[in-house]
């Protein structure tokens, strides 16, 4: 499928496009193949690449109050802590969020680009996208790049005319809608906590709560995950952090050091 | 002046595109068409030449979907026409794949207008020969619209319009008798404005009718008929009425 390449063109049309004067259909599709002996095995090449790097943990759910949508903060290559402090959640618009796991690049280059579609088509039509419309486009963009070694898993979490809206896309080309989603190497243990603890009528201080709790139940037993716990809140008007908290500092909160008893105490030496 | 309409991306010295202006010369040959906007419904109407008696008049219908909530009438080239109302076609599929929601009537007008426009800035082709008037309600807000574009590639909303043969004398009878209307009223205004040049009875016009549950509705001739002889009787009240007041004194 030829490339999406709507996102990097500038604004100036080619000049003499004949191609789209021509036929209102494009021709035959085709597909440029990748420059490489081993075609058949070039797909599992390009995943093996990137396999180890989708560690994080991110996770968001739709309640009756609206999305809840959080993530902790660590980048790891291989068993090497790369930073504690990166931004996984990514400010699309003021009313749309986006979540980044797989590669760092590929989601910040490419939720910024959906933001700039997002804004042409709020200038064009005099109306903002939908979170629908927004997933979709990022899904086609991705569904074209397919094969090709980009590594991204995103939740689109967003409020618009129809409520609240949550789609998971991933680097397939995939893309579905839905109320619970946690992507990532520590989400099973996300999904743990979360499935357990979820109800639909939560007041936004639970469900933060059951967020904050889901991602640090995940970070304490997945090493690739880790960092500060950020957990925003997507309403009608747009989306809040409410909380980043780290991880560590969390573990004690939930779990205090009780004193314990003593069974032997130890005594100062007198003299030596 | 005959040096500058050859090559179509040349302007003429006082700033004139002459083929731009020859297509409208073309538009302005077409058959009337009429477009009317009510609170809940918009009607278009079309002058219907008299279909030959071998023809099978369906094949000809003027009225024409370009979605289950929108639908377009022209007036000038019907070949051009085809062309330009099936990439439209797919362009509105086009648009409910990739954003999963229908269009917007200003999206497609705009769509529409772009691409007559395309053809007035190209090497080796021809600006569009016709003029269309779209109709449709807004998916989101259920809210009716009329949008005209032309060959030039404008495009503007209207309440009431009309474009093709005699289309100045129907704006002016719709500009002195236009008023918000709804249902059954405004498919009455939109007939009466057709009516004054166009020759009256269901054989000469065609009507189609758009509300937002029903979608897209062609008129039966029966129907036309109808209400072309209500508008009749009411033009004959209005004139006796107007003879009458000064006997009764």
């Amino acid at each position: 499928m030829k490339l999406d390449t709507t996102g990097m063109e500038s604004a100036a049309p080619v000049w003499g496009s004949h191609n789209e004067l021509v036929d209102g259909f494009s021709a035959a599709p085709s597909f440029e193949l990748p420059n490489t002996t081993d075609f058949d095995g070039f797909q599992k090449e390009a995943i093996q690449m990137v396999k180890p790097a989708k560690g994080t943990t991110t996770l968001a759910f739709i309640f009756k109050e609206g999305v809840m949508v959080a993530a902790d903060s660590r980048a790891s290559m291989g068993g090497y802590i790369s930073s504690q402090s990166v931004k996984k959640i990514i400010e699309i618009n003021p009313y749309m969020l986006g979540t980044m796991a797989g590669g760092a690049a590929d989601c910040q280059f490419w939720h910024r680009n959906l933001g700039i579609k997002c804004r042409l088509h709020e200038l064009a039509n005099k109306r903002r996208i939908s979170v629908t419309g927004a997933s979709k486009l990022l899904a086609n963009i991705l569904y074209s790049y397919r094969g090709m070694g980009l590594s991204v898993g995103t939740m689109i979490a967003g409020w618009d005319e129809t409520g609240p809206g949550l789609y998971y896309v991933d680097n397939e080309g995939g893309r579905l809608k839905g109320m619970r989603f946690s992507v990532g190497s520590g989400s099973p243990y996300a999904y743990g906590v979360l499935d357990n603890g979820y109800r639909y009528d939560m007041s936004v201080e639970e469900a933060a709560e059951l967020a904050r709790r889901a991602i640090y139940h995940a970070t304490f037993r997945d090493g690739a995950s880790g960092g500060v716990a950020s957990v925003y809140y997507v309403g009608p008007n747009g989306w809040k952090k409410l909380s980043g908290d780290d991880v560590g500092e969390l573990h004690y909160r939930y779990y205090p050091v009780m004193p314990s008893t003593v069974e032997q105490e130890m005594a100062e030496v007198t003299g030596a | 002046m005959a040096r500058y309409d050859r090559a179509i991306t040349v302007f003429s010295p006082d700033g004139h595109l002459f083929q731009v202006e020859y297509a409208l010369e073309a538009v302005r040959k077409g058959n009337a068409a009429v477009g009317v906007r009510g609170t809940d419904i918009v009607v278009l109407g079309v002058e219907k030449k008299s279909t030959a008696k071998l023809q099978d008049s369906r094949s000809v219908k003027k009225i024409v979907n370009l979605d289950n909530h929108i639908a377009l009438a022209c007036a000038g080239l019907k070949a051009d026409a085809r062309v330009l109302i099936n990439r439209a076609r797919i362009e509105c599929q086009s648009h409910r794949l990739t954003v999963e929601d229908p269009v917007t009537v200003e999206y497609i007008t705009r769509y529409i207008a772009g691409l007559q426009q395309k053809y007035t800035q190209s090497g080796g082709v021809r600006p569009f020969g016709l003029s269309t008037l779209i109709v449709g309600f807004d998916p989101y807000s259920g809210v009716p619209s009329l949008y005209q574009t032309d060959p030039s590639g404008t495009f503007s909303a209207w309440k009431a319009n009309a474009t093709g043969r005699n289309s100045n004398s129907i704006r002016e009878f719709l500009e002195k008798n236009y008023k918000e209307t709804s249902g059954q009223e405004t498919i009455k205004l939109a007939i009466r404005a057709l009516l004054e040049v166009v020759e009256s009875g269901g054989k000469h016009i065609e009507v189609a009718v758009m509300t937002k549950e029903h979608g897209l509705r062609q008129l039966e001739e029966a129907e036309i008929d109808a209400i072309a002889a209500e508008i009749e009787a009411e033009k004959e009240a209005a004139e006796a009425a107007k003879k009458a007041p000064p006997k009764e004194k």
